[in-house]
C-alpha cells in the first residue's frame, strides 16, 4: 500500500518543527502542509479536533497528535534509525526530560526573556536552574541520546535552537558558555546534524517574528 | 526483572494511584512509602530533586519520575502479564493522546472546583464539565477507554473518581446528573479489584480536603 505521511505545523514552531526531524532522520518521505494558526483550515480542526493545535501528523488518514505522542509513534511505527533506547529504563529517562522541557523549561525561558521587569532577576534565576539540570543530565555524552540523537535531542530543539533566537531577539543573555559550556556544545552538535539542519526556521526571520510578537525583551527596556 | 521495587506517594494523590493500581494489575510486590510533603524526606529529595514530587517509583535502587512515565515503565519492564498499553502503535498514540489530555486538563480544572470560590469557582466548574463531556464523547459506547479491556486511559482518569465527592460538595454539582455515562464507567471500573483495593473512599479523600481547603478559602 502507497504511504502517505502528512504534516500539518506552522513554520517558527519547535513542536511542528521536531516531527519533521524526526520523519527526516529517519528518511520518511511526508508532505508538508503549513498553517496559519490565526486562521485554522477545516483540515486541521478536522484532524485535532480536541486540542485544534499544530502539529498533527496523518498517516494514511489517521490523525495522531502532541509532538511527543506523534514522536513516540514515528518510533514505533518507522524502526529504522531508532530514536528511543530499547531499555525501559532509559525509555523513562527520556520522557522524563522531554516532559521536563516541555512543561517547565519552555514558560520559564519565555518569562526570563519577555517577563516583567520587576521579575527579571527571579526568572533569570529560575531558568538557569532549570538548565543547569539539562547541563547535568548532558554529562560526558556527545548527544542526551547517546552516540545518535534521540527522543530527548530532538524534545530539546527548544534549548538547541529556539533559545538562541529567543535571547538575541530579546536581548537577555541566558546559555552562556561559561556557564553552560555542555549544553553550548550540544547544541552545536545538534544544529549540525542534516536532518536537524535542513528543518530549522530561518534565523532572522524567527528573530523578527518573536520581536515584533513580544517585543524587544525585558533586558533592553 | 524481579528486584527490589519502592513506591513513595501520598495516600489520597490521584497521580500516585495511578501507580498503585499498574503495581497490582501487574502483581508486583512493592514497599510503599508514605510521604509528608510539608516535610520532605531525604529520600524524596534524592530521588526527585528536579520536581520534589510524589509519586516516585524506586527499583532496585534506580528512581523513575511522574506517574504516566512511571506506568509506562512498569508495563514495558512487567511485560509477561495485563498489558496497559494497546499494542498496536496507532492504537498506543490514541492512548498517550488521551492520557496527556487527563493530565494537562483534568487536574487543573478540579483544583478550581474545590479551592476557589465565587466567579472563579463558576468558571472551574463549567471547564470542568467541558473535559469531562469530552471524555464521555470520546468514551462513547465502549465498556472502557481502552475498549473491551481497562487500559492506561482509564487507569489514567479513574483515580480523579475518589475525588468527586469533593468536588461534588465544594463545588456544589452533581456529576452524575451531567456525565451519567463517567459515573457508569467509573463504577464499572471499580468492580476490577487492582482499582477497588487502591482507590481511598471518597468520603476519606473528602475530609482530606476539607482541611486543605481551609488554606485556600476563607468561609
Amino acid at each position: 500500500m502507497a504511504e502517505e505521511v502528512l504534516v500539518f505545523g506552522a513554520w517558527g514552531s519547535p513542536f511542528s518543527r521536531r516531527v519533521e526531524m524526526a520523519l527526516k532522520l529517519k528518511g520518511i518521505e511526508y508532505k508538508y502542509i503549513e498553517e496559519d494558526i490565526t486562521n485554522k483550515s477545516p483540515s486541521l480542526l478536522k484532524y485535532n479536533p480536541v486540542h485544534k493545535k499544530i502539529p498533527v501528523l496523518v498517516h494514511n488518514g489517521k490523525p495522531v497528535a502532541e509532538s511527543l505522542v506523534i514522536l513516540e509513534y514515528i518510533d514505533e511505527t518507522w524502526k529504522d534509525s531508532p530514536i528511543l533506547s530499547k531499555d525501559p529504563y532509559e525509555r523513562a529517562n527520556a520522557r522524563f526530560w522531554a516532559k521536563f522541557i516541555d512543561e517547565k523549561c519552555l514558560s520559564a525561558i519565555f518569562k526570563a526573556c519577555w517577563g516583567e521587569e520587576k521579575e527579571h532577576e527571579k526568572a533569570l534565576e529560575e531558568a538557569s536552574e532549570l538548565l543547569q539540570f539539562l547541563e547535568n543530565e548532558l554529562k560526558e555524552k556527545r548527544y542526551f541520546g547517546g552516540e545518535t540523537v534521540g527522543l530527548l535531542d530532538i524534545a530539546a530543539n527548544i534549548i538547541g535552537y529556539w533559545l538562541g533566537v529567543f535571547e538575541e531577539a530579546s536581548g537577555v543573555e541566558l546559555m552562556t558558555r561559561e556557564k553552560f559550556p555542555k549544553l553550548c556544545n550540544w547544541a552545536n552538535e545538534f544544529v549540525s546534524v542534516s536532518a536537524i539542519k535542513e528543518n530549522l526556521p530561518p534565523r532572522e526571520k524567527l528573530i523578527a517574528y518573536f520581536r515584533n510578537r513580544f517585543g524587544v525583551g525585558t533586558a533592553s527596556k | 526483572m524481579a528486584g527490589e521495587v519502592v513506591l513513595l506517594d501520598c495516600w489520597p494523590s490521584m497521580f500516585g494511584m495511578r501507580v498503585r493500581i499498574a503495581l497490582a494489575e501487574k502483581g508486583i510486590k512493592y514497599e510503599y512509602k508514605e510521604q509528608d510533603l510539608k516535610n520532605k524526606n531525604p529520600l524524596l529529595l534524592e530521588m526527585n530533586p528536579i520536581n520534589k514530587q510524589i509519586p516516585v517509583l524506586i527499583h532496585n535502587g534506580k528512581p523513575v519520575c511522574e506517574s504516566l512515565i512511571i506506568v509506562q515503565y512498569i508495563d514495558e519492564v512487567w511485560n509477561d502479564k495485563s498489558s496497559l498499553l494497546p499494542s498496536d502503535p496507532y492504537q498506543r498514540a490514541q492512548a498517550r493522546f488521551w492520557a496527556d489530555f487527563v493530565d494537562k486538563k483534568v487536574y487543573g480544572a478540579s483544583r478550581k472546583v474545590w479551592s476557589t470560590k465565587g466567579e472563579e469557582q463558576e468558571a472551574g466548574k463549567r471547564e470542568f464539565f467541558e473535559i469531562l463531556k469530552t471524555l464521555e464523547v470520546e468514551l462513547g459506547d465502549k465498556p472502557y477507554f481502552g475498549g473491551e479491556t481497562f487500559g492506561y486511559v482509564d487507569l489514567s482518569f479513574i483515580t480523579f473518581y475518589s475525588w468527586f465527592q469533593a468536588y461534588e460538595v465544594f463545588g456544589n454539582i452533581n456529576i452524575e446528573v451531567e456525565c451519567p455515562k463517567i459515573i457508569a464507567w467509573a463504577k464499572r471500573c471499580l468492580q476490577k479489584e487492582s482499582v477497588a483495593k487502591t482507590l481511598p473512599d471518597q468520603k476519606k479523600v473528602y475530609e482530606f480536603v476539607a482541611q486543605m481547603r481551609k488554606r485556600f478559602v476563607s468561609e
